[in-house]
């Protein structure tokens, strides 16, 4: 392992994988990745592999819209010698009452002023696009056909491997154990397979965030949710959008390969990091899927699997310097990680690097927890 | 075994593909699955997952039990969700 490093990133997912490849194109000669499993092991290779613009927040909408615009280019942009698989079939919202209803209507108007295309579907349309959905109970529904989804394993890769060509060095079955620090500045980061001096750390750790800065001495509100999904037996194409239902809280929707992706967290159980499956989920989620789609009763259920989302007390990401500790930095999607990756690797490397960022990041900024400006998002399952 | 033979039918990958996976540096059980989806299909490695242990210890010039398995996920078998909700399901 190498002794010394101008930056080191924490967290192999696709946040981190970004991050240091931002880092390195930006200049930055030395930069070292931390990654206590494998590249993909966290909430990246876990998640459900949606990209989508339509949020309540113009932070959010800002940077998922370019995001989009990276992955649109993504397989070039990276010189990926595979495919990412960005596919823009759309994301359905579906609302059963007037109350997210017109939450819908309130992030219309956010759309509309920020150039996002988001279309309000009567009940035909949204059976027309797709023909086997339950419109018994539909109030409202939007759509924008821009959205889509991504391959997370591919697009961690092709962040990973553009990287390793810039230099980054990757170090993964390394795990951090703790920080040290000289007046509230980090000089070094200690792990299981030694240390590395360094005064700038960038904590892309999704849901470990909070652990990483336990080990710093600062307190992040930032905590793990536990989200479960399932994948069924791969089908014909029928379902082109990625269905969201703010009544059942789920998402679900048909990837490359045929299968559909369905799952959904429980906001009431306590939070915390832990990877079990429960039968009670499957039980409440296939009473969701059938009521949704009543033809996916013959469909076969093969795989569960869970993972977390970094939950902020206001479903916005955590972006930017921390007060009070020199040198470290937050990089966190909190649930949006994944799709929100291309941008906040670039503007987390442009903060690093001392630069204006694209987009105003100050607002994302971890002190706005005590200083009590949270900008709540209300578009989240 | 030649190259092109398949050694996961579930997700259609031959010889040829693991082995080239595993020379791009995804040379552990879990790192070629998330590559490949090797084991994730109907069957869950119930016939790759022998097959991918030995290319792997070749690889890494291990003995096939010192190759780390990927997580056993639930169900064991396919389950539809009809069965799961107990609606009926058509034939």
């Amino acid at each position: 392992m190498i002794k010394s490093a101008d930056v080191v990133v924490i967290g192999g997912g696709s946040i981190g994988c970004s991050a240091a490849y931002n880092l390195a194109r930006l200049g930055f000669k030395n930069v070292a990745v931390l990654e206590k499993g494998y590249i993909c092991r966290g909430s990246t290779g876990r998640c459900a592999a949606g990209i989508r613009q339509q949020w309540g927040t113009e932070m959010n909408c800002l940077i998922s819209r370019q995001s989009i615009r990276c992955f649109e280019v993504m397989n070039e942009m990276l010189e990926y010698d595979g495919d990412v698989e960005f596919i823009q079939n759309g994301y359905l919202m579906v609302t059963y009452s007037e109350k997210e209803a017109a939450m819908l209507s309130e992030n219309l108007k956010l759309h509309k002023k920020l150039g996002i295309p988001v279309q309000l579907l009567s009940i035909d349309d949204v059976k027309e696009i797709v023909p086997v959905i339950n419109t018994d109970r539909i109030i409202a529904s939007t759509i924008c056909m821009e959205d889509g989804q991504a391959n997370p394993f591919k697009v961690t890769d092709a962040y990973y491997r553009a990287a390793e060509r810039l230099g980054v060095n990757f170090y993964t079955y390394t795990e951090v154990t703790g920080f040290k620090m000289q007046d509230k500045k980090i000089t070094a980061v200690v792990t299981d397979r030694g240390e590395i001096a360094t005064d700038t750390v960038v904590n892309a750790t999704g849901p470990y965030a909070k652990l990483i800065s336990k080990m710093i001495g600062h307190e992040l509100p930032v905590e793990p949710e536990r989200h479960q999904i399932v994948v069924t037996e791969p089908l014909d194409p029928f379902l082109k959008p990625l269905v969201m239902n703010f009544f059942h809280n789920s998402y679900c929707q048909q990837v490359v390969n045929g299968s559909i992706l369905v799952g959904y967290g429980n906001p009431t159980e306590p939070k915390g990091l832990n990877y079990d499956c429960s039968w009670q989920f499957i039980e409440e989620l296939a009473a969701k899927v059938i009521d949704q789609f009543p033809v996916m009763k013959n469909v076969n259920i093969i795989r569960h699997w869970s993972g977390h989302y970094g939950i902020s007390p206001d479903g916005q990401p955590v972006m930017g310097t921390v007060p009070g500790i020199e040198g470290y930095y937050l990089a966190l999607g909190c649930g949006k990680g994944f799709m929100l990756s291309p941008m906040i690797g670039e503007l987390i490397a442009q903060c690093v690097a001392g630069k204006e960022t694209t987009l105003p990041i100050d607002i994302l900024n971890v002190e706005r927890f005590n200083k009590g400006e949270l900008i709540i998002e209300p578009a989240v399952v | 075994m030649s190259d092109k033979t398949i050694i996961c039918r579930c997700e259609d990958l031959t010889v040829e593909e693991i082995r080239e996976w595993i020379s791009k540096g995804c040379d552990g059980f879990e790192e070629i699955k998330r590559a490949t989806r090797i084991g994730m299909g109907a069957c869950q490695g119930r016939t790759c997952r022998r097959h991918l242990i030995a290319e792997l210890a070749h690889a890494n010039q291990k003995s096939p039990a010192e190759i780390d398995l990927s997580t056993f996920r639930p169900p064991t078998k396919p389950l539809k969700f009809g069965a799961v909700a107990g609606v009926d399901q058509d034939d």
